[in-house]
């Protein structure tokens, strides 16, 4: 058979296939950090809390509602991104003329304390939600088993992310979101809500992730803990991608988790580092990221 | 006058040891765990909560003994785990550390203890080391450990005709001691070993390792590995249809708090080891009801079942010897047998191990399940001579 780096390429092609799925995850969560600090100038450490709300939203409809996982997908993003307008409203409203590190420091403690919260109240080890009966079961690719639902997960986030870009970057509703970033004031004189559009684009972002912890309540379970262990490893996606960079989030995304993946074949033991030492090597060369510019 | 000081500071503590008693008036036990991360509900606080009902149930309040129980948080670090017990030992007057999982956190404070001369009662640490080269007179180790696991659960998956496997391992001191462990009870019933994938602790996402231990064809996965780590990789593998496939896995360290995150519909059918079940008999379930309450309506693991019969023997040990000084507790500890409702008879040998029976369970299928909590068939019960490590094997420098 033939190999690839003395792996067989069946193998091979698997690994890369699983890095791509994991990489939709990282993806769907570095867009919505990036929408956020593009447009809001704000560092949003309480995504990878939002996005275990939208896993913990997901879990209370179906065990306490009966409410499945495709109604879920449409339910939680808003009622987490209602929360995070909410959030916008009464406390990141105050930070927008103060130093960016004001922000992250507030949102980095409203992560600590929602995590403590959600922790404290459901355990650590999460709890069991099944993958939806449509999407059980999976296909023989011939080099690998592919789950139907992580096939899903693929072409779902892929198609989120495009549209978010499209969105943002080609039409005219995304220009007058580029616009108020770069001059609010003269944005503001052509008779354009600038703060209401600021709290809805946060509200989207905080949106996203939920969406996210959504579509992640299937594969990993329900754990309060789930958004703190993979934020970290966003913010290096983004850090990586370039800083408010929609397109270069969604194309780092995807990049780093077939990096990752493939890590996790030739030298698992680095495979949770691997990520962060590209960040060193990217900062040292380009420290606007791969896709930001300088400002 | 330094020779005149010294003598008087040896009458001085001669004096203090003939008159026995507990120092400073108060025993002070420290619950070291994880009460954050991955395997905080292994013991976390419902480690506490056991350790707290051990001295209600111990009577030392009627008995006039002072007993006080402090918790901390040791985050999975054995620099922090290390920190925290130098400070107990040396500001807070911490008579003895108990539970402490993890077993690199949990061979530092072994290491600390030795030094400052305390005691340390082990329920949630699985490394059959702390009994072996690592062992100290200053340590029991009390629930189970990985020999234990390999044992009981190895022996009796080799025992089906399973001979290859491939080993899915956390990537530190225990996985890699529970892997050691299970290859030699595979080989030495004439298994072989595939391969094997180390993982970093508290991975997520396990479909790239599991995809490598399918394509190995080995007949067996066994997942070295813990807590939340096991609940992933047990819920990716049948995302990935392993089982369905014809692989089996081999949880090699399951708990009862991993099955209930599980759901009964994921973790039906698995096979492992335990060494209590809240529902095995009358006694237990009746510590169970008392805890429950406690503890948000969680049944409890054998972490803390072990936690809650390490302090109640250590409590007649000082009771016994009318004293708190710690390398005299545990020996006393290994001179009386131990007795108690959850583990039953047993005792603690001279390498710190302390001995009784083991199970070998299987998670029952949704169907056969009566309730929350109802989740084990006892298939077979494992007598305590044969459930751990034989004294002389392990190369503690303490059995002579």
């Amino acid at each position: 058979m033939t190999e690839i780096f003395g792996i067989p390429i069946q193998a091979f092609m698997g690994q890369l296939l699983i890095g791509l799925i994991n990489g939709s995850f990282y993806a769907l969560l570095s867009l919505g950090l990036a929408v956020i600090f593009g447009l809001l100038n704000i560092i949003n450490f309480t995504h990878g809390a939002q996005y275990m709300m939208g896993a913990f939203v997901a879990w209370f409809l179906l065990n306490k509602a009966g409410i499945g996982y495709w109604w879920a997908l449409v339910i939680a993003p808003i009622a987490v991104g209602i929360f995070g307008v909410i959030i916008e409203r009464t406390m990141l409203k105050q930070l927008y003329k103060l130093d960016h590190l004001y922000g992250l420091l507030l949102t980095f403690g409203l992560a600590l304390i929602i995590q403590g919260v959600f922790r404290n109240e459901y355990g650590s080890s999460g709890l069991p939600y099944q993958i939806p009966s449509e999407l059980q079961g999976g296909q023989n690719l011939g080099f690998m088993f592919l789950p139907r639902y992580r096939g899903w997960v693929i072409i779902f986030s892929l198609a989120v992310c495009l549209s978010t870009w499209f969105v943002i970057e080609k039409t005219k509703l995304g220009s007058y979101l580029r616009a108020a970033t770069e001059n609010p004031e003269l944005v503001r004189a052509f008779g354009i809500n600038v703060p209401r559009m600021i709290t809805l684009t946060y509200g989207f972002g905080v949106g996203l992730a939920a969406l996210a912890g959504v579509m992640a309540a299937p594969i990993y379970s329900v754990n309060p803990l789930m958004g703190a262990d993979l934020i970290i490893v966003v913010f290096a996606v983004v850090v990586i991608g370039g800083m408010g960079s929609i397109m270069g989030s969604i194309v780092t995304g995807f990049g780093l988790g077939v990096i990752e993946g493939l890590t996790k074949v030739f030298y698992p033991e680095a495979s949770n580092t691997v990520i962060f030492i590209i960040m060193a090597i990217v900062l040292m060369f380009r420290p606007a990221g791969l896709f930001g510019t300088q400002r | 006058m330094f020779r005149k000081l010294g003598i008087a500071a040896a009458v001085a503590m001669a004096m203090g040891s003939a008159q026995a008693q507990i120092s400073d008036g108060v025993i002070k036990i420290g619950v070291l765990n994880d009460q954050s991360s991955l395997y905080a509900d292994i013991s976390g606080q419902g480690g506490a909560v056991a350790a707290r009902m051990a001295v209600e149930d111990f009577g030392a309040a009627k008995k006039g003994m002072k007993v006080e129980v402090i918790t901390a948080d040791h985050q999975n670090k054995p620099e922090v785990g290390s920190s925290i017990a130098r400070q107990w030992y040396d500001v807070d007057k911490v008579d003895v550390i108990v539970d402490v999982p993890t077993s690199s956190v949990a061979l530092a404070i072994n290491q600390v203890t030795r030094e400052k001369n305390k005691a340390f009662l082990v329920s949630g640490a699985a490394t059959s080391d702390l009994t072996g080269k690592a062992c100290s007179p200053n340590t029991i180790h009390w629930t189970y450990d990985t020999w234990m696991l390999a044992h009981g659960t190895g022996s009796a998956i080799v025992g089906t005709g399973k001979k290859t496997w491939f080993f899915l391992t956390a990537d530190y001191a225990f996985g890699h001691a529970l892997e050691r462990d299970t290859e030699e009870v595979v080989v030495k019933s004439g298994g072989k070993v595939l391969g094997k994938v180390r993982h970093p602790l508290n991975a997520q996402d396990f479909s790239s390792f599991l995809l490598q231990a399918q394509s190995s064809k080995a007949q067996v996965i066994g997942l070295a590995n813990a807590g939340g780590d096991t609940i992933n990789s047990i819920k990716q593998a049948s995302e990935f249809g392993i089982v369905k496939g014809g692989q089996n896995l081999a949880g090699l360290l399951v708990f009862i708090s991993d099955v209930h995150a599980l759901g009964l519909q994921t973790a039906q059918g698995l096979i492992f080891t335990e060494t209590f079940y809240w529902d095995r008999n009358d006694a237990s379930r009746a510590f169970a009801k008392r805890f429950a309450p406690q503890y948000k309506g969680n049944m409890p693991t054998m972490v803390q079942a072990g936690i809650y019969s390490s302090v109640l023997h250590y409590l007649k040990a000082v009771e016994a010897l009318k004293s708190d000084d710690a390398p005299k507790v545990i020996a006393k500890m290994k001179e009386m047998p131990t007795d108690d409702p959850l583990f039953g008879k047993g005792r603690v040998r001279q390498d710190g191990r302390k001995v009784h029976d083991a199970y070998l369970v299987e998670v029952k299928k949704p169907s056969e399940s009566k309730g929350p909590w109802d989740y084990y068939k006892i298939l077979a019960t494992i007598p305590a001579d044969k459930a751990f490590r034989p004294e002389k094997e392990g190369g503690c420098p303490l059995v002579k």
